[in-house]
């Protein structure tokens, strides 16, 4: 075993190569399966402009290269403007992770001109309806669609972005449709991942392995169809881990090459570790540099010598890294657990019993938890 | 071949020092790229079209041999990833 917050001897750490700002809980929309933590409202205090400005100089100092504006709706800061130019000058390749709401022509004109790269909109379904009953709000679409058109006549690259679930993944032909006729260039449909509050409403949320396999079936026929067409529209598919027997690298290995600070400044080696028992630094009381290579939080999970079986003997370890901590957590109560989703854990029935459910769940989606301030405030006053 | 090379939309070129090589840089993604991927990207402007990027390498690697078959599969590999047009 390393002492506590060394680096383990026999790992070398690159650099952060990508930073993701999150730069605030605040956000008009209300999505349930949003990965934000459960108990976000407790926390109100964010990161001053200079602050944020400070994180990126340091982040770019040691190698960052990509760089993601997200929170909540990174749009309710109205720093960000100055953010971006400073984050351009850096040399940094710069992301916008947006709902779209508070977003008009103006802006993203204005953001072209301090140099944002790329702007994702992320959208909840392909009408109206379903996509503004999921958002939790009246009038989202329609100004998704706007902002969508903006970002394209701006001369942006243009991705849109896709949480699918048991509720809009019979829309697949539908939404890839959509997506074509608004000129995206990157299509990510991604289906849901099990954290912050998708873990609460997984029930509700997770689709069965039949509308699975037909959506999957059905992008696959687009996306040849696009081919054909001469299409350079790309459609990224991500699977579900829940349906596989390994789990995923989760995050190309614990502090590899992803680092996340939160709005109130907490550095963590993936939006969702917030939720481990582990104490991880802020970036207002150690140097990014500390944080990232010294910091118990960071070191945590680096090399293999915390595993125990059956990862430790296990000859994929080196592909998987034993999977994502944060699932081990939230299915097993210990983080050091192998992911669940692998076939070999002892706790795999989790996942298994998950897929079961998911065949017969009937819930609506007037019947999920959403994400608001009032929700969240139920997960730590009790 | 006279076709100009240009990089695709929302895809950037640079050096990265702690890398210690060029890298393409697009939408939430980056590619890490070898030395003779860096020096032939490096040429693409948007400007100048194939044959004269090719000339500009071969006076850069004089030692190299003729480079206009390499110069060219790479970037009509890069063509179809989608990182450059070749129009
Ligand atoms: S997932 Fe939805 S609720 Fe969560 S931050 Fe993004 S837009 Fe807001
Ligand atoms: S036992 Fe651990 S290391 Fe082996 S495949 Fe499963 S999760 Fe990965």
């Amino acid at each position: 075993m390393n002492a506590p917050g060394k680096q383990p001897d026999n790992v070398s750490v690159g650099p952060p190569l990508w930073l993701l700002a999150e730069l605030t809980y605040r956000c008009p929309l209300q999505c349930p399966y949003c990965s934000n933590p459960l108990d976000f409202a407790q926390t109100e205090r964010e990161l001053t402009t200079e602050q944020w400005v400070s994180v990126l100089r340091q982040g770019r100092a040691m190698g960052a290269a990509q760089l993601g504006f997200s929170g909540g709706e990174p749009l309710v800061r109205q720093d960000l403007p100055e953010l971006i130019a400073e984050a351009r000058d850096l040399g940094y390749y710069t992301n916008l992770i947006t709902s779209g709401l508070g977003l008009n022509s103006a802006k993203v004109d204005a953001f072209a001109e301090a140099g944002l790269d790329h702007i994702q909109v992320s959208f909840q379904a392909s009408d109206p309806e379903l996509n503004n009953a999921v958002a939790g709000s009246r009038k989202a679409f329609d100004q998704k669609l706007a902002m969508a058109r903006a970002v394209k006549e701006a001369g942006y690259p243009m991705v849109l972005n896709f949480v699918i679930h048991r509720h809009n993944i019979h829309q697949m032909n539908d939404i890839i449709e959509l997506c074509d006729r608004l000129g995206a260039d990157y299509v990510e449909l991604a289906t849901c991942q099990y954290y912050g509050w998708a873990f609460k409403n997984r029930e509700g949320l997770m689709p069965s392995r039949g509308q699975l396999e037909k959506a999957e079936a059905e992008v696959n026929a687009y996306r040849a169809r696009l081919q054909d067409a001469g299409s350079a529209m790309k459609l990224i598919f991500v699977t579900p881990d829940y349906y596989e027997e390994r789990p995923k690298a989760c995050m190309n290995g614990w502090g590899s090459l992803f680092l996340t600070v939160a709005p109130d400044g907490t550095a963590l080696p993936c939006h969702s570790a917030r939720i481990l028992p582990i104490d991880f630094p802020n970036v207002t009381e150690m140097e990014l540099r500390d944080v990232w290579y010294n910091s118990p939080g960071f070191n945590h999970y680096r090399g293999d010598s915390w595993m125990p079986e059956p990862c430790r003997s296990c000859d994929e370890k080196a592909k998987d890294f034993g999977g994502c901590r944060c699932q081990a957590y939230m299915l097993t109560g210990n983080a050091d657990n192998a992911d669940p989703v692998c076939g070999k854990s002892p706790h795999h029935d989790r996942i298994l019993a998950a897929r079961r459910a998911a065949d017969h769940a009937t819930a609506g989606i007037e019947e999920l938890t959403f994400r608001n301030a009032d929700n969240s405030r139920l997960f730590y006053r009790g | 071949m006279a076709k100009t090379p240009k990089l695709r939309r929302g895809f950037r070129f640079q050096w990265e020092p702690a890398q210690e090589s060029y890298v393409l840089l697009y939408p939430e993604g980056m590619v890490k790229l070898n030395g003779s991927a860096g020096a032939i990207l490096k040429e693409v402007d948007g400007e100048r079209n194939v044959d004269s990027i090719v000339a500009s390498l071969e006076q850069q690697f004089p030692d190299a041999g003729p480079l206009g078959k390499d110069v060219e599969e790479f970037l009509q590999d890069a063509e179809k990833q989608h990182w450059i047009e070749l129009v």
